[in-house]
């Protein structure tokens, strides 16, 4: 009886794979963050079809290979990530297990932004004991928007060579995106110039390029090493220094847990910041940066009233 | 102030045109056209002077960015992890006496050593070959009856992008078959293998073989695969030329919402004309030769499989929750004899009806804590023309319906090592064994993605 079943599932699910095939015209995208997923869409409109893998509201340093995210990447003919291994919990798995030719390493469909950008804080020495370590350097980089143009450009001539048919389209959006862009951040650099010089706290060492492009100083990590939770022993040891050498405001990512932010700024009396790390599925980069620019700089105004 | 500028040019060439008395009118417009030539250099440096200007602060920032990265890997280098597993065990009963009744079990289906010992001792090396192969190894090295033994889990080659949704593996490989078989015992949630996995797999189905997987291209992930293997390993075996046994299988997937997600299998696997295949020794003490029961004929096994996984906003390495199930049913139809029995030996036609399942739930509540309960049973059912045969056998189920109740903690100090306590409270036969477990798992090395 059980055998019977088995055979009538196995030789349905046979006939809907068969009939489910249909035909895009648009190319089909799988971003890994979105970030990218955002970037995708600003750049090829609707020409385009974007999913995103994660959320802004996941660590993408921790994501399942979900039979999900399989069946996307399946699909894809434009894989738009971040490299320097910040996906190598689970982007393999998902490649091997695709069986999708036009994604793999070195295809067109393969586009890490890491391999466009230089990064920063690339390890001298490799061992675990130092903690969850990136041997290419700090993945982070979507934080420097400058980092963020010479990726907008290596993509457009990526999606130029995918579907070239829409070439001049995807050109004259990435003008468009640069002329915003260079806009936006002559504005964002003028909000920010009451930051300059100031020292923060931050929870994982994922804010490096921002600390470079604004002048920021980090004076502690939470994390007593990349990726491991930030133990007691280490916040007092964080709390004595703090005393010493005093900082302006704690950072940490909103989809990271808030709890040794809090209680490092109900002993301290500094303020904790919790800023988005990535734009939310509707949002664009510009949108996004301006409400982080905006958080940033309300919570920063009142703790100088203070 | 190009206004002016152009003026004061214009003007001096006025001047100079009234000035230098020139001979013929062709001289003036030569002089004011070098005067205007002028200018609009002049005013071309200004504007350049501007741009720059203005691009100044890019390009300072954009300086230190303009080198690509490089990978301090070095990819031509195979990935290398060891996995360090050790164990203390204590039990109420003699591991010697363990027996699941009714299930016809392969070589190695104890539950191991009292005391301190190791457990597999993985060393694994995979990498992608070229463009087209992926290729992984995993060798074990564990101690059996004080004998330690190499043995090759894994040694397969698996096509990158063949397209279309393909995949072809080739070698020997875990098979598909249910949920738990294809992954590591590293991985697993608890210290020992269902029990269900133990009567009719021998913990774990590996063979030598051909796997296809078709994943289709459809929203919610649907993957058909097949397999065919020679038919050596346990729970075919015997003598077999060509393929011995085939592996059918189906799993669908999704999510639901960013927080839940699901995986539901079904598979079979089947081995026709099975001659020969040894079963577990059943020892009688003093006797210098072990009779040991043979089976021949054909062995069916169906599977059910279903996983649910439950992560706050999808993030699982804070806190998250596992439900998973699976359901096995074995039918085999032939003959058993004992060999070394007789004369004259000992025979007995054969028709097999085992089935088990098990149900387990993890809950890991903080980042380095997780907790998870199992219940385990079993039943069988065998008929044969001779019982006594049968029950020599370890067939006849004496009345009896293995269960099983654990509970283990488990303390994740990193990604790489963890350890765990686990208590079993095992009723695989009659007289209950109260099983206790405390087992550390570390990994070395590059640490590999791992299967949903």
């Amino acid at each position: 009886m059980f055998h019977k079943w088995i055979k009538t599932c196995a030789f349905s699910s046979l006939l809907l794979s068969l009939f489910s095939n249909t035909v895009y015209a648009q190319v089909e995208v799988f971003a890994c963050e979105p970030e990218w997923a955002s970037l995708v869409r600003t750049l090829g409109g609707d020409r385009v079809r974007v999913y995103s893998a994660t959320t802004a509201q996941q660590d993408p340093h921790h994501i399942q290979a979900r039979p999900s995210l399989i069946a996307k990447v399946r699909r894809a003919e434009l894989l738009v990530c971040t490299g320097a291994e910040l996906e190598t919990g689970w982007l393999p798995l998902l490649l091997r297990k695709s069986g999708n030719g036009k994604i793999q390493q070195n295809q067109q469909g393969y586009f890490m932004a890491a391999a466009h950008v230089s990064l920063l804080d690339k390890p001298a020495v490799l061992d675990r004991s130092l903690g969850d370590i990136h041997a290419a350097g700090n993945p982070h980089f979507h934080l420097d928007p400058y980092r963020m143009m010479q990726i907008a450009d290596a993509l457009c001539a990526n999606l130029q060579k995918i579907d070239p048919e829409n070439s001049s389209f995807y050109q004259q959006n990435l003008s468009k995106f640069n002329d915003d862009w260079k806009y936006a951040i002559s504005q964002w650099e003028k909000q920010a110039q009451s930051l300059k010089d100031k020292k923060i706290v931050v929870s994982h060492d994922s804010w490096i390029y921002l600390e470079q492009w604004l002048g920021l100083t980090k004076v502690a990590v939470l994390e007593p090493k990349p990726g491991s939770p930030p133990s007691s022993g280490h916040l007092s040891h964080v709390l004595s220094l703090l005393k010493h050498n005093p900082a302006d405001i704690i950072l940490y990512a909103d989809y990271q847990s808030d709890k040794s932010a809090q209680w490092l700024s109900q002993r301290t009396k500094i303020s904790t910041i919790g800023l988005p790390f990535s734009p939310s599925s509707d949002e664009n980069l510009i949108q996004w940066f301006d409400r982080f620019f905006k958080q940033l700089l309300s919570t920063e105004l009142l703790s100088t009233e203070l | 102030m190009g206004k002016i500028i152009l003026m004061v040019a214009i003007s001096a060439a006025l001047f100079n045109a009234t000035t230098v008395f020139a001979d013929s009118e062709i001289e003036v417009i030569k002089q004011q056209l070098d005067a205007l030539k002028k200018d609009y250099e002049q005013r071309i440096q200004e504007l350049e002077a501007k741009l720059l200007e203005n691009e100044a602060n890019t390009a300072l920032e954009q300086k230190e960015a303009s080198y690509p990265a490089t990978s301090i890997k070095n990819t031509f280098n195979p990935d290398i992890s060891l996995i360090l597993d050790g164990r203390y065990a204590s039990f109420d009963n003699d591991p010697e006496n363990y027996e699941l009744p009714g299930f016809f079990q392969g070589p190695e289906s104890g539950i191991g050593s009292e005391g301190f010992s190791i457990g597999h001792t993985e060393l694994i090396m995979s990498a992608n070959i070229d463009e087209n192969f992926y290729g992984k190894m995993t060798i074990a090295l564990a101690e059996h009856d004080g004998e330690l033994e190499v043995e090759l889990e894994e040694a397969y080659i698996q096509t990158l992008g063949l397209g279309n949704g393909l995949t072809v593996k080739a070698g020997r490989f875990y098979s598909e078959m249910g949920y738990l078989n294809q992954q590591h015992t590293h991985y697993w949630d608890f210290a020992d293998a269902p029990l269900i996995y133990r009567g009719i797999f021998g913990n774990q189905l590996v063979d030598d073989g051909l796997q296809m997987t078709y994943i289709a291209p459809t929203d919610i992930f649907l993957q058909l695969g097949a397999e065919i293997s020679n038919g050596s390993h346990f729970p075919a075996g015997g003598s077999q030329s060509g393929v011995g046994t085939w592996t059918a299988f189906v799993d669908f997937g999704g999510d639901i919402g960013i927080e839940h997600s699901w995986q539901l299998g079904l598979s079979h696997w089947q081995a026709n004309d099975i001659s020969g295949r040894e079963g577990g020794g059943h020892a009688h003490g003093g006797s210098a030769t072990t009779e040991t029961p043979s089976f021949s004929g054909d062995s069916k096994i169906s599977a059910l499989d279903l996983v649910y996984k439950w992560s706050p906003n999808g993030n699982p390495k804070q806190q998250n929750l596992k439900l998973q199930f699976e359901y096995f049913d074995r039918n085999e139809n032939g003959t058993v004899t004992m060999l070394n029995s007789g004369p004259p030996e000992e025979i007995t036609s054969y028709d097999g009806n085992q089935l088990g399942w098990y149900a387990q739930a993890v809950y890991q509540f903080t980042p380095q804590w997780r907790t998870g309960f199992r219940y385990d049973q079993l039943d069988s059912d065998n008929n044969g023309s001779d019982e006594d045969v049968l029950s020599e056998a370890g067939l006849d189920n004496e009345g009896h319906t293995p269960k099983r109740i654990s509970a283990m903690l488990e303390w994740l100090l990193s990604e790489y090592s963890q350890i765990r306590l686990q208590y079993n409270h095992d009723q695989s036969y009659e007289v209950t064994d109260h099983q206790i477990f405390l087992q550390y798992t570390m990994s070395l090395g590059s640490h590999g993605a791992h299967q949903y």
